[in-house]
């Protein structure tokens, strides 16, 4: 038999736990009832945090990583950072640059209960300076979960690669708030 | 005609020869369908798909995954050719399984998700973007044939 089969015991309990969330995570009534969108059960949240905070030790290089690979295997991102003298993978403006975003990302991770909230300035830093396209943001998402897979390949279990995928969707979704 | 440099070559052949096809197989399937559930749709006569931990314990599923990674052995042999090569199998997805092309994107992403974990530092930068432009080569044959 293969190991997963036996690691999946702490988690057995995962989908029985999603269940019970679904009532005070997906459905709020209030407002917004188009939040019913994939969003983050409380035992997410709690992988999310945990994962993160494994992998802060190695978050630069996780970020500096992450933006090379994007420049480098979708190479049309480029187009955002012409103003950069050097914006080859692994340069020193796109390495400082990926630094700067994983930051973003920690920052986002201390505000998961309202990433929309939370985000709310740099929705509007997007939005109305920056406006990358927001297909983008898959693309970055992507690339840091290979950086992730790479550097952690224990931890990076299927159960935490799904909800760090959903919080870097729900980041996406926020950075892109106020874009029209 | 996509064109293959003598370093994308190589690179794609060594992964190739260094895979072990039924773990990588087995992993990468069980990771689409524990991150995107919804490609679950295809497995209904595959049993026990409750859970990630069944999903990952799932023998027909190995079997499947361990398939599809031999399935990629075809456009590695025939890299100058894959629109060609992958136009039955294409077809077959189309009309008889009624597949999602999309969901050839998610499992290549989960492939190189698995792989990226197996090779560790020494999935490079250029190794990634070889790999990609192979896994997009493939994706892009197999929704060719859809109508």
């Amino acid at each position: 038999m293969n190991d997963d089969c036996n690691d999946g015991d702490d988690d057995a309990d995962d989908d029985d736990d999603d269940d019970d969330d679904d009532d005070d995570d997906n459905c709020s009534l209030e407002g917004n009832y188009l939040n019913v969108n994939m969003s983050l059960s409380s035992k997410q949240k709690a992988t999310v945090k945990d994962f993160f905070s494994k992998m802060s030790t190695r978050s630069d290089d996780i970020g500096a990583e992450a933006l090379s690979r994007l420049v480098a295997v979708y190479p049309q991102t480029k187009s955002y950072f012409s103003h950069w003298k050097d914006a080859s993978p692994g340069s020193a403006p796109v390495r400082k640059h990926g630094i700067t975003i994983m930051g973003g990302v920690y920052d986002a991770v201390g505000k998961i209960d309202d990433l929309k909230g939370g985000l709310l300035s740099l929705s509007e830093l997007h939005a109305f300076m920056l406006r990358v396209d927001p297909v983008n943001f898959k693309l970055l998402a992507h690339c840091m979960l290979v950086c992730m897979s790479m550097i952690f390949p224990e931890e990076f279990t299927p159960q935490v690669h799904v909800a760090v995928d959903k919080f870097l969707a729900q980041l996406a979704l926020a950075l892109a708030e106020k874009y029209r | 005609m996509v064109e293959w440099t003598d370093s994308e070559r190589a690179v794609i052949t060594s992964i190739f020869s260094n895979l072990d096809y039924e773990e990588i197989g087995r992993k990468s399937l069980c990771r689409c369908l524990i991150v995107y559930p919804w490609t679950q749709r295809y497995f209904g006569g595959f049993g026990n798909l409750y859970n990630a931990e069944t999903i990952l314990c799932n023998p027909l599923i190995a079997a499947h995954g361990t398939k599809i990674l031999h399935g990629l052995d075809r456009a590695l042999k025939n890299m100058d050719d894959i629109k060609n090569t992958y136009a039955e199998l294409s077809l077959l997805h189309s009309d008889k399984l009624h597949v999602d092309p999309d969901n050839f994107r998610l499992l290549a992403d989960c492939l190189t998700v698995v792989i990226a974990a197996k090779m560790g530092p020494a999935f490079t930068v250029e190794t990634q973007v070889a790999w990609q432009k192979f896994l997009s080569v493939v994706v892009s044959a197999l929704g060719r044939q859809y109508h």
